[in-house]
């Protein structure tokens, strides 16, 4: 007895010696907040909501009858019975008031609100980030230099500004990426600025130039790694922005191009034959609104996990 | 400590300008005289005390020593060489050589980074072709110098204590071997327990590696205990420089015998007895120093002679003792 316990104890003291030898492994603060996020429900069930999105439009054109831009004549002669959703026609979200198929044009429309979300919000956290860290790091006149064109930038009529390019230009959907991406970055470097700044002032900058580090590298090793989350969170919350943007002008009719559509283009439509052909709106109005509810509750979820009072 | 100077500082003055709220980008800006006109020698291998209230310029002094802020005068003469006069370059190749510690312990580490590359950072810059596993085995060596388990290479900071955070400061500063640290408050941040373990492997490993220390704080016995001479700054001057045995039972300058006098003393009844000269008023503005001696404002003895002009830094005849005021000499 007495024997098997001290032999126990022996075990004991060197499973700990080795223990004290093995490196033990770190949590880094994006692993805390990875976990963070993943306890969010809403916001990983709002991550899986929107990954089926991207996934119905990447591959629901496979399960599509029609094309989007074929006109089913015989729906079109009465559409509001023959126009139906039904599984037996294969118009699974029935036709709009051309004929139509709408499941199809509602995978062409997700396809091009979320390209046009994403994209362009990619667009203007590039340069925004760029930007904003560039100024923020030089400092000095070089930032007061930079922040004045921000400012006058921001000045301008946006939406003016938009509408002028398609009238002048025609809807391409280029122009439109364009248009969004150069004016919202603004908001995207007045945010990056402002933190570059609080952190060039922290000891472990000064840290840096004291060992030696270059410039160049105190950016991107010190700098651009500690202003990643709140450009994540920014961004998360800046896509809809963009599709709610898209949307507008596309229901304003001055978006993408026909036969490709919106969701914003989509709804514009539906709105006007909502009084006998409900479906025509309900459909892509889901969509929008569902998406726009995922991200928001995604951009939440991120901006709990990557809070800055974290330390 | 021997006899060996390595760094001889002149008459070092570091301004600030300062642009006045809501003026004209034209208008001349103010400047803020947060060093104006230090001399000082440090020794190989020795501790330099440097005390002072906040405010009085001896962070900044501590900073222009190793070129972290520009001088505006005055030479600081590294091993001969004056590292005002160097370009931004070979300036950076000297920064091998002179390291710092912080105050704050966390704040000096990116959250972002393991300690692992915290304390590689510096072998990363200079030695950017150093074997990973070379480089690995110094920095678990550094660790375990200083006192942290090698194992704990690839933890955060965040995972620290504050008195482990500071260690790894240290071991960040002192993994390129450098012939001279500034400690700025280094312990000022840190529990009192953990601040004496701290002090005590400073000096540890100052005698291991032949450091010298440039040790800032308002913590007056610390300073004591770690220093071998201490000098007194107020308001960007250089007030009284001695030995620190010497300055602390033998303070002649009114600022540092009142700085003295506010020192609690472990004995009660010494220190019921005692009288604390508190100092009148408030810490002048460095923007617009005091004519004269820039002490005279606050001095218990002042005499007609100090606003006129400012009392030269002199030693004293007896001992290594420096001063400067004018009820001392001629
Ligand atoms: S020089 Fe004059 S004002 Fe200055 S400390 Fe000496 S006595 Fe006081």
């Amino acid at each position: 007895m007495l024997f098997k316990s001290r032999q126990a104890v022996s075990q004991l003291a060197a499973a700990l010696a080795d223990n004290d030898n093995a490196v033990l492994e770190g949590r880094s603060l994006w692993q805390d907040a990875r976990r963070r996020f993943f306890h969010n429900k809403a916001a990983v069930v709002s991550l899986f909501i929107i990954g089926l999105i991207i996934l119905f439009a990447l591959g629901g054109s496979q399960f599509a009858q029609y094309s989007y831009e074929e006109i089913d004549w015989l729906a079109l002669s009465d559409p509001v019975s023959l126009g139906r959703p039904s599984i037996e026609t294969g118009h699974y979200f029935g036709t709009d008031k051309l004929g139509r198929d709408l499941y199809a044009r509602t995978v062409q429309g997700s396809q091009i609100s979320l390209l046009v979300g994403i994209l362009s919000s990619l667009v203007a956290i590039l340069i925004g980030t760029l930007y904003g860290a560039a100024s923020g790091f030089i400092g000095g006149r070089v930032d007061s230099f930079m922040m004045r064109i921000v400012e006058i930038l921001s000045a301008m009529p946006f939406m003016f500004f938009v509408i002028m390019l398609m009238v002048m230009f025609g809807r391409q959907i280029i122009l439109i990426f364009v248009a969004i991406g150069a004016v919202s970055w603004l908001d995207m470097a007045r945010i990056v600025r402002g933190q570059t700044l609080s952190l060039k002032n922290k000891e472990f900058i000064e840290a840096a130039n004291a060992c030696g580090v270059s410039q160049w590298r105190i950016l991107v090793r010190h700098i651009v790694p500690n202003v990643l989350g709140i450009v994540l969170v920014y961004a998360s919350l800046m896509i809809p922005g963009m599709i709610v943007f898209e949307s507008f002008i596309s229901f304003l009719g001055l978006g993408v191009q026909e036969p490709q559509t919106s969701w914003g283009a989509l709804i514009n439509e539906g709105v006007a034959t909502m009084e006998i052909a409900l479906w025509q709106l309900l459909f892509p109005l889901t969509f929008l609104v569902v998406t726009l509810f995922c991200f928001n509750f995604v951009g939440d979820g991120l901006r709990d996990a990557l809070d800055p009072k974290e330390r | 400590m021997t006899n060996n100077r390595i760094m001889q500082v002149q008459d070092l003055k570091v301004h600030f300008d300062i642009q006045p709220e809501n003026s004209w980008p034209w208008t001349k800006p103010l400047s803020l005289k947060a060093v104006d006109g230090v001399s000082l020698d440090i020794f190989e291998g020795e501790t330099l005390g440097i005390v002072g209230e906040s405010g009085c310029g001896k962070s900044t002094l501590a900073r222009a020593l190793i070129g972290m802020l520009p001088a505006r005068e005055g030479k600081v003469a590294w091993l001969g060489q004056d590292l005002t006069q160097l370009d931004k370059r070979s300036m950076r190749a000297k920064r091998q050589e002179l390291q710092m510690i912080f105050q704050d312990p966390l704040a000096s580490l990116n959250p972002r980074m393991n300690i692992g590359d915290i304390i590689a950072e510096p072998l990363q810059t200079f030695f950017p072709n150093m074997p990973k596993a070379e480089r690995k085995q110094k920095v678990q060596d550094m660790m375990a110098k200083v006192g942290l388990l090698p194992n704990l290479i690839n933890r955060y900071p965040h995972e620290f204590s504050g008195g482990q955070c500071q260690r790894i400061g240290i071991a960040r500063a002192l993994i390129l071997e450098p012939k001279l640290v500034i400690c700025d408050e280094p312990v000022s941040a840190l529990d009192v327990s953990i601040q004496a373990q701290v002090i005590n492997l400073l000096m540890a490993l100052q005698k291991e590696m032949g450091l010298s220390l440039v040790f800032i704080a308002h913590d007056l016995s610390v300073v004591r205990h770690i220093s071998d001479r201490v000098m007194v700054m107020y308001l960007g001057n250089a007030m009284e420089v001695a030995e620190a045995n010497e300055l602390y039972t033998n303070p002649q300058h009114p600022y540092t015998k009142a700085l003295m006098s506010a020192v609690p003393i472990p004995d009660p009844m010494i220190e019921r007895n005692k009288t604390i000269e508190l100092l009148q008023g408030d810490l002048p503005s460095p923007i617009n120093p005091p004519s004269g001696c820039v002490f005279r404002t606050r001095c218990p003895q002042a005499l007609a002679k100090c606003a006129d002009y400012a009392p030269a830094l002199q030693t004293l005849p007896d001992a290594e003792h420096q001063i400067a005021c004018h009820l001392i000499g001629p």
